[in-house]
This record gives structure tokens, sequence and C-alpha cells, in this order.
């Protein structure tokens, strides 16, 4: 018995017995690190000479006025808190809107499917800022009170409703990701459908949408510019107002680019590191 | 006396070898018919009036080929299929095939009753990965039953216990073997306190190595009374804790009785070809025996575990 038990039960790594260290297994370690420290190195000096002659030849041209920057910029960049607002507002509105246009799209009522259906291919066939005109312009003339609401609320309004109808899809097949057998096994127990949604479906459809739901909030920075059409006083609307009013556009507009550019890339960051940190609860879970 | 809007269509519909089992109480009478059940998938006649009546405390097994209906029967016991015609009795509760949904909303209700008296366990376990342990367990009687919170988790560990997994309580589904995850899953369907146990395969999707924990617990629910239906390969366990076995071909009973008749002395051709291929040609079995309690030894491989003793079953 004890000697069986010595063949396997011995602690982790028993049944092989220990190897001398190969040191041809750190040496290729090691050109592997090299290789990929020269290859970050060069992608970073690529960046920085490419991004400096595109300022340098700017600069040189005698283009760029520094003073109006430096007078100016901290009020174009103000701008990024009514920027964040109106996208944070705007995507989560969106994700009430695309769940229920999932369940509408997945209903067998023929009455909110047809809803559903047609809330996404009209959004869907027309162009995001056609309809932020036609919301804060057209819509007022049929519902006065409408002129009443701020320009802010009009514009996440309508970045919400047009990204809900995109989202509607990628919820749709979200829910439908969800194993067959977590619905049985929730009727087995007796669970009425809309507990069964709630409770069951939906929790692990949201896990399985969340990194869309993160590059959608990304496109959500770059379009919520949109709104600036409407007097909203976010990112764009500022730079454009500076640039001109002092006939600056160049710098302001270079100014409201590096911002948006700068934000993608931190959020770009955040998610990925948020992707990493659910693919391991994943594992967990 | 009765008159034509109350005649039962299923009053002579009855299972032939129905009897009570050995801890039957006396005088029960069956608490699960299926009465002249069919199915069709499409054109595809899968079920073709199954009856089977199972008495308080029975265990019975389904057995046959893949293809031969006996998941779908069970399916169609809890409606998780919706019998074409026939109907599902469970405990006093009569539920007709209803395949045109003409009842609508009272319909529903009375398969929601249903599912929660005949609790199923799933091949491939179901458990919902986003809950842990506990939560799963809760979740029904919570959510369904409206039993209080404290309630529903003091029965739920009782329940984990039962099924020897009370250090995993609070683990997620993901960390579980398939051998605990099955067994949470059995303790979640007992937790809805079912009159029946419907078991769809449990053992199929499992390692060979991880049968014998989840029969263990299979055997011990059969000899404590319960009513479990099941549907299985393993054949040992029907040996074991079957009052009857049925064995269903092409959507038919073709052979029904004690687990040692049907399985060592068939009558039919069909059983017999497939016991065969099942268990060898010379009768002896491949499938594992259950295990006891103690060390786990594997030929070649000395002790590789260990069935801890769980006293309070």
């Amino acid at each position: 018995m004890s000697a069986s038990t010595g063949a396997l039960g011995a602690p982790a790594g028993g049944l092989v017995p220990a190897e001398p260290p190969n040191p041809i297994v750190d040496a290729i370690a090691a050109q592997r690190r090299r290789q990929t420290q020269r290859f970050r190195l060069i992608f970073v000096v690529t960046w920085l000479i490419a991004i400096g002659s595109l300022l340098g030849s700017l600069m040189v041209a005698g283009k760029i006025d520094f003073a109006f920057i430096s007078e100016w910029g901290p009020y174009i960049l103000g701008g990024v808190t009514t920027t964040i607002f109106v996208a944070v507002c705007s995507i989560s509105i969106a994700i009430l809107f695309a769940v229920m246009g999932a369940l509408g799209r997945l209903s067998g009522n023929p009455v909110l499917y047809a809803i559903a259906t047609l809330y996404v291919s009209m959004v869907r066939g027309t162009p995001l800022l056609v309809q932020i005109l036609f919301i804060y312009l057209a819509l007022p003339q049929v519902i006065p009170g409408i002129s009443g609401v701020p320009q802010v609320a009009l514009g996440i309004f309508a970045l919400a409703f047009n990204y809900g109808a995109y989202m509607t899809e990628t919820f749709r097949a979200g829910i439908q990701a969800v194993p067959r057998g977590q619905t049985e096994a929730a009727q087995a127990l007796g669970m009425p459908g809309r507990t069964r949604m709630l409770r069951i479906i939906l929790p692990q459809a949201i896990r399985i949408v969340t990194p869309a739901i993160g590059n959608e909030f990304i496109s959500m920075i770059k379009d919520s510019s949109l709104v600036s059409v409407i007097a909203v006083p976010e990112l764009l609307w500022r730079a454009q107002r500076v640039g001109q009013s002092n006939f600056r556009t160049l710098e302001t507009l270079l100014i409201a680019a590096a911002i948006y550019w700068a934000l993608t890339i931190v959020l770009s960051i955040i998610q990925d590191r948020l992707e990493k940190r659910m693919a391991e609860s994943d594992r967990r879970i | 006396m009765t008159t034509t809007k109350t005649a039962d269509p299923f009053a002579d519909v009855h299972d032939p070898f129905a009897a009570p089992g050995a801890l039957t109480p006396a005088g029960a009478s069956p608490i699960v018919r299926a009465l002249a059940i069919e199915k069709y998938f499409g054109s595809n006649h899968v079920l073709r009036g199954c009856t089977l009546e199972v008495y308080p405390s029975e265990t019975i097994c389904i057995i046959g080929r893949s293809g031969s209906g006996k998941s779908t029967l069970l399916r169609c016991l809890n409606f998780l299929e919706e019998p074409t015609a026939g109907a599902v009795e469970i405990d006093g509760l009569r539920v007709e095939a209803d395949p045109l949904h003409s009842r609508g909303k009272a319909h529903r209700e009375s398969i929601r009753q249903i599912r929660m008296r005949a609790q199923m366990v799933f091949q491939e376990f179901n458990l919902f990965p986003h809950k842990k342990v506990i939560d799963n367990l809760i979740e029904a009687p919570v959510r369904v039953k409206g039993v209080n919170r404290d309630q529903a988790i003091a029965t739920a560990e009782k329940f984990l216990a039962k099924v020897g997994l009370s250090e995993k309580r609070d683990e997620y589904p993901a960390r579980l073997s398939g051998g605990q995850k099955q067994r949470v899953a059995i303790a979640r369907a007992l937790t809805m306190e079912p009159r029946v146990l419907l078991f769809d395969e449990p053992t199929s999707a499992l390692d060979p190595e991880l049968v014998g924990e989840v029969l263990k617990v299979m055997a011990d629910l059969a000899h404590e009374g319960s009513t479990m239906l099941v549907v299985t390969h393993e054949m040992q366990f029907a040996k074991e804790a079957a009052d009857r076995v049925y064995y269903i071909d092409q959507g038919l009973f073709l052979e029904v009785g004690p687990p040692d008749q049907v399985i060592d002395h068939p009558q039919d051709a069909g059983t017999a070809k497939f016991l065969s291929r099942l268990l060898g040609p010379s009768g002896s079995r491949p499938v594992k025996p259950l295990p006891v309690t103690g060390p786990v030894v594997l030929p070649g491989h000395g002790e590789v575990g260990h069935i801890e003793q769980r006293d309070h079953l």
C-alpha cells in the first residue's frame, strides 16, 4: 500500500523525476525578451519621429501660435467633462434601449417584434447627424414641450436612441449565446418567464456583451462630438467656438483631435485591463 | 354516473407492469403517471404511446439505445418537451397534452406546477455559472416558492451536506469537478422538495472516475425512499437501485420488469442485443462498480482518491 501511495501520492510533480536545469532554456527566454524589447523600442521611436515631424513642419512653417494654445487650451480641455458626461449618460440609456430592443427582437409577440425591428431599421437606415438635428430642430415643431428641454438632454437622447439600435443586435446575439440548458434548468425549477430572463439569462448575456459595450463606449466618445451642432458645450463645440472667433481653427482642431485621441487611448487601455480581469474571473466563474 | 363532459379519456389507461415497490407505503397509489404519451418531432414519431406509472418511493430506470426516445419521454414528463398527445399526472395534478396551445395561461401555470413537483437533473448539469453554489440552490426556492431567504439557506445547506459538498458552499460552479457539479445539481433539485426526481443520463457527461460519486448519491436517495425516474446506461446502478426497468425502443416500451429479469434475462430479442452490446457478450459488465466509502484504488496507480465518510446519510 505504502509503495503504491508513494508513486502517486507524492506532491505535485512527484510522478516525473527532477532534472538538472538546461541552460538553453534560459538562453531562449533571454533572446525572446531582447527581441520584444527591441520591437517596442523601434515602435515608440517611429511614433515619436512621425508625430514630431508632422508638428515640426507646422511649427517651422510658422503656422502654430503657441501663445494662443496656452491661452485657450485649458478652456477647450474643460469640454472633456461634458464629453465624458454625455458619453456615459448616452451609453447607459443606450443599454436600456438595447435590452428592450433585443427582448422585442426575440419576442414571440408580433407587435413587440415589429416595433423592435422598426426601431432598429429606422435608426440604422438614417445618419446620426440627421437624427440629432431632427430631434433638436424638427421635433419641437410637432411636440412644442421639447423646446424647453436643455440641448444636452436632447443630445444624450439622440445618441442613446441611435446607439441603442446598434446595440440591440449585440444584445440579441448575447442573449442567444447563453446556452439553451440554462433556460431549461430555469424552466425545470419552475421559474416563470420574467424571472428566468431577469435572474438567469440577462446577467449571463451582459457578461457576454461587456467587451462589445466597451467598444461602443469608445465610439460614443468620438460620436458625441456630433452634438456640438446643437450647441452642447462639449469638447468640439468649445474648440470650434474659440477657433472660429479667433480665426485659429488649425490650433483648436488640433487640440480637440489630440484630446479625443488621448481619451480613446486611455479608454482602450482600461478596457484591455477590464477584459483581462474578466477573462480571469471567467476562469473562476 | 359520469357525464360525457367529465368522462376521463384516460380512465382505461394503465401501466400493466406497475406495482408498489419495496419501499412504497402500504395502500399508496401511483404518484407519477405518464398516460399514453405520444410525441412527434415534425413528422418523426418519437414516442408512440408510452404509459408508465410510478408508486411513491420507487426508483424506475429507463434504458434504451440513443434515439430510442428515453430522454424525450423524461422531458415530456415535466413538459420541457410538450407531448403531442397523452397526459402527465404527478401527485394528483394532471396536465393533458395541448399541442395547439388552446388553453393559454392556465395551461402554462399547470405546467409550472408539474415542473415544481418533478425536478430534473440534467446530463450537462446546467448549474447557473454566474451564481455561487449556495445561490444556485436558493434561487428557485426564494424566487419561485417564496421561501424566506434564511430558511432557504438552511435547507440548501442541509442538502449540500447530504451530497457531501458543504465546503463548496461559496464556490462558483466553474471551480467544481463534473461529479461535484452534478451533486450540486442534485442538491438544487432537492431544495425544491419535489415529489419525484427525474434524472436525464446524469453520469453520461462525466469522466469515468467521477461517475461513482454521483451514482453513490443517487443510490442513497433511492434507498432512502425518494421517488426517482432515471434514464441511464449504468446497468449496475439499475440492478442495485431500481424497482423496475423499462426498456424503450423506437418510442415503445418493449420490455418491463424487475432489473434482474430485464437486464440479466431479457425476453425480448432487441433488449438482449442492446444489453449484450452494453454489458459485453458474457454478461460481465465493463461499467464501473459503485465505490464504497474508503480509498479509491486504480490498477497501476495505487490510491488515487478517497470517498469520504458521510455519516449523516
